[in-house]
């Protein structure tokens, strides 16, 4: 059975007067223990806020209506009160953000924040807390722990920073952990070095992983399964191999073509995909990506497309799939990691 | 931290000396000069005389100048010419009643305002916001002096709740420490003096506390919801930190910066603030004696008012700078 099922999971933003913005609609996925899982797309896909939901981290606002099932071993997520949802949040589940610098409070030092979580869910204190953040800020990569403690997240450097919310996150050795892009904001080669560490307490500690980005580079370095969101529901659902070798869904493939790579001749143009997630949809059903698809056949604009399920446990929600013999190659890891 | 706030007591040098060349220049520049503002229209011409030479009028302009802030120094701001007492002596004794009503207004806005602010910002849009948001509105805009008339007509006139008028009953015959009436009755051990004291203190507190809490409550709302939607506040809740952790240790601290940079503005302007509810209740502190003052045209007690100010205002500023360091450790001083 898997650690997380998500299933049919909806988020509506409803305003007074206005259309209702269906942010997540209909999005399954499941993250099996200690498996590294991605949740691709592009800015506005709606991977944000399916992580949001899922740890009943959305802001509350009235018209925000959330739908379907998050099953993390056992409970349903979604239906947990407020007390009990602190209680996994940051023991069970744990999450990483985009900015490491406005992720951190600015005025407290990093060891109160990584001993808040101690003390909040393993009851500890004073000198065994402090002993064992200092440990933590050790395992990730953090040199001279016990004077890093004292300081504040604007003394550190954006490395350290990412390393320190790493620390809070697996300060309770969670069973699932959640990073929202968690490289976007630092500089390419300290990118490499925290999923180098991400990888290597994933595999350390058993801890499953859902990572969502928009880089296709850390789904080829790091993922064991790929799910590709496009306008709020998951298009594409693939082990990482087969998904990078043979795309089915255009809009994959669109990403794919996206990339720009080493090894293409001097003067190839990339292959950017057409307009933008946030284009309005010109009819009310239909295929989301209908619009920017150089596939597209007169059944995209009907009816929403269906998850068709192929033989080989991947599935695409398209009615004119990329045919099967793969034209994009699938990059070599050590390249793109 | 010391050499920081030895650094900005140092600064207060040349503002106060920048402060003295402005009242000297004043003082020569009143119509008809010193001798006139003294003697008003009657005196003659012998008496004019003998006053500017009495006052030195008649020695070079910078003899006069070193003087004059040679007795500044020594604190000597002349005498009033409506008492005949020393400036200084009327300060001491009357001084120590506006800061004791300051404090206790500031107190009532700064420990309302912020639980006010704060809860208005996590009930956004319901009744309670509604109501502080209209609320501090209303008391935007009431002048203090109405607002002060109409307490005084409920809440002792009608109710006779709490004294009208008066720093304390004067058949208590408390002992005179240090002008502090409540510290005063707390320091001797008259309890029931102290208790007096500060019984005559809260409507006029709660009057001149009107603004200075509006402003608080609204700073405190607008802020606290801007650090709400801050990224560290959701790292704190996906922690799963309780929510009183969570408000206490990372939202409130966080927004309460601009709050303290609008209290050491505030505490200013209560000082003028003051001049208007002490006349009201006929409170004996130095605003009153100021407002008879102007009227009177005591130019000493007005110079040595408007140097008080200006000490008390770079003061007050001085601990709103400390405790940023204390807030936010990236403006720690150095």
């Amino acid at each position: 059975m898997a650690l997380l099922e998500v299933e049919d999971l909806s988020v509506t933003f409803a305003r007074r007067g206005q259309r209702a913005v269906h942010a997540v609609d209909g999005v399954s996925f499941s993250v099996d223990a200690g498996e590294v899982v991605g949740l691709v797309g592009e800015s506005g896909c709606g991977k944000s806020v399916t992580s949001l939901a899922i740890m009943g981290l959305l802001p509350k606002q009235p018209g925000l209506r959330v739908g379907g099932k998050a099953v993390f071993d056992g409970t349903d997520l979604l239906q947990l009160d407020d007390r009990s949802r602190r209680d996994i949040r940051g023991r069970d589940i744990a999450m990483i953000f985009q900015d490491p610098l406005s992720s951190l409070n600015p005025v407290i030092p990093i060891g109160l924040q990584v001993t808040e979580v101690l003390t909040r869910h393993r009851g500890m204190k004073g000198e065994a807390a402090a002993k064992e953040a200092a440990a933590l800020l050790d395992r990730v990569g953090i040199p001279d722990p016990k004077r890093r403690l004292k300081e504040y997240p604007h003394q550190l450097s954006g490395g350290m920073r990412q390393r320190a919310l790493i620390a809070m996150a697996v300060a309770c050795q969670p069973r699932l952990l959640i990073a929202d892009e968690p490289t976007t904001a630092l500089d390419v080669t300290i990118q490499a070095q925290i999923l180098e560490l991400l990888k290597e307490l994933v595999r350390d500690s058993g801890t499953a992983l859902l990572m969502i980005t928009h880089d296709l580079g850390v789904v080829a370095g790091m993922c064991d399964t790929v799910n590709v969101l496009y306008g709020g529901r998951v298009v594409e659902t693939a082990r990482r191999r087969p998904l990078f070798r043979q795309p089915r869904h255009p809009y994959t493939v669109g990403l794919l073509g996206s990339v720009p790579r080493l090894d293409a001749g001097r003067g190839e143009k990339l292959n950017p995909i057409p307009g933008s997630v946030r284009d309005l949809l010109p009819w009310p059903d239909g295929c989301a990506f209908a619009p920017r698809c150089a596939r597209r056949i007169d059944e995209c604009v009907g009816e929403p497309p269906e998850l068709v399920h192929a033989h080989d446990g991947r599935s695409y929600r398209c009615v004119n799939p990329e045919p099967l013999p793969g034209m994009v190659p699938a990059p070599r890891e050590e390249e793109s990691a | 931290m010391f050499r920081f706030i030895v650094r900005r007591l140092l600064q207060l040098i040349p503002t106060l000396f920048g402060l003295s060349l402005l009242l000297f220049i004043w003082l020569r520049r009143l119509p008809g000069g010193p001798e006139t503002a003294i003697l008003g229209e009657r005196g003659t011409p012998e008496m004019r005389a003998a006053i500017r030479r009495n006052m030195g009028l008649d020695e070079p302009i910078l003899v006069q100048y070193g003087r004059f802030v040679r007795r500044m120094i020594k604190l000597d701001l002349g005498t009033s010419t409506s008492t005949k007492r020393a400036v200084t002596t009327e300060f001491i004794e009357r001084f120590p009643g506006t800061v004791e009503l300051t404090i206790t207004a500031m107190i009532i806005a700064i420990g309302i305002g912020i639980p006010l602010g704060y809860l208005a910002a996590r009930r956004r849009g319901r009744f309670l916001d509604h109501a502080s948001v209209g609320g501090s509105l209303i008391g935007i805009c009431i002048p203090v002096f109405f607002l002060g008339y109409v307490l005084k007509a409920i809440f002792s006139e009608n109710l006779h709740w709490f004294p009208s008028s008066g720093r304390q009953d004067p058949t208590l015959e408390a002992t005179r420490v240090t002008n502090f009436f409540v510290l005063d009755g707390l320091m001797t051990r008259e309890w029931d003096a102290a208790a007096d004291a500060l019984w005559h203190l809260v409507l006029p507190a709660i009057a001149l506390a009107s603004i200075p809490l509006a402003i608080i409550v609204r700073i405190t709302r607008a802020s606290v919801l801007e650090v709400l939607n801050e990224d560290f506040v959701r790292t704190a809740e996906a922690k799963g930190l309780t929510e009183q952790t969570v408000r206490r240790r990372h939202v409130l601290r966080n927004a309460m910066l601009p709050v303290a940079t609008s209290i050491g503005l505030l505490a200013g302007g209560l000082l003028s603030g003051a001049v208007l509810t002490e006349t009201v209740f006929a409170f004996s502190g130095i605003g009153a004696f100021v407002a008879e003052a102007i009227g009177q045209r005591d130019y000493p007690v007005l110079m040595g008012f408007i140097l008080i100010i200006a000490v008390v205002y770079v003061l007050v500023n001085l601990l709103v700078d400390l405790s940023y360091s204390f807030i936010d450790p990236r403006v720690r001083v150095r």
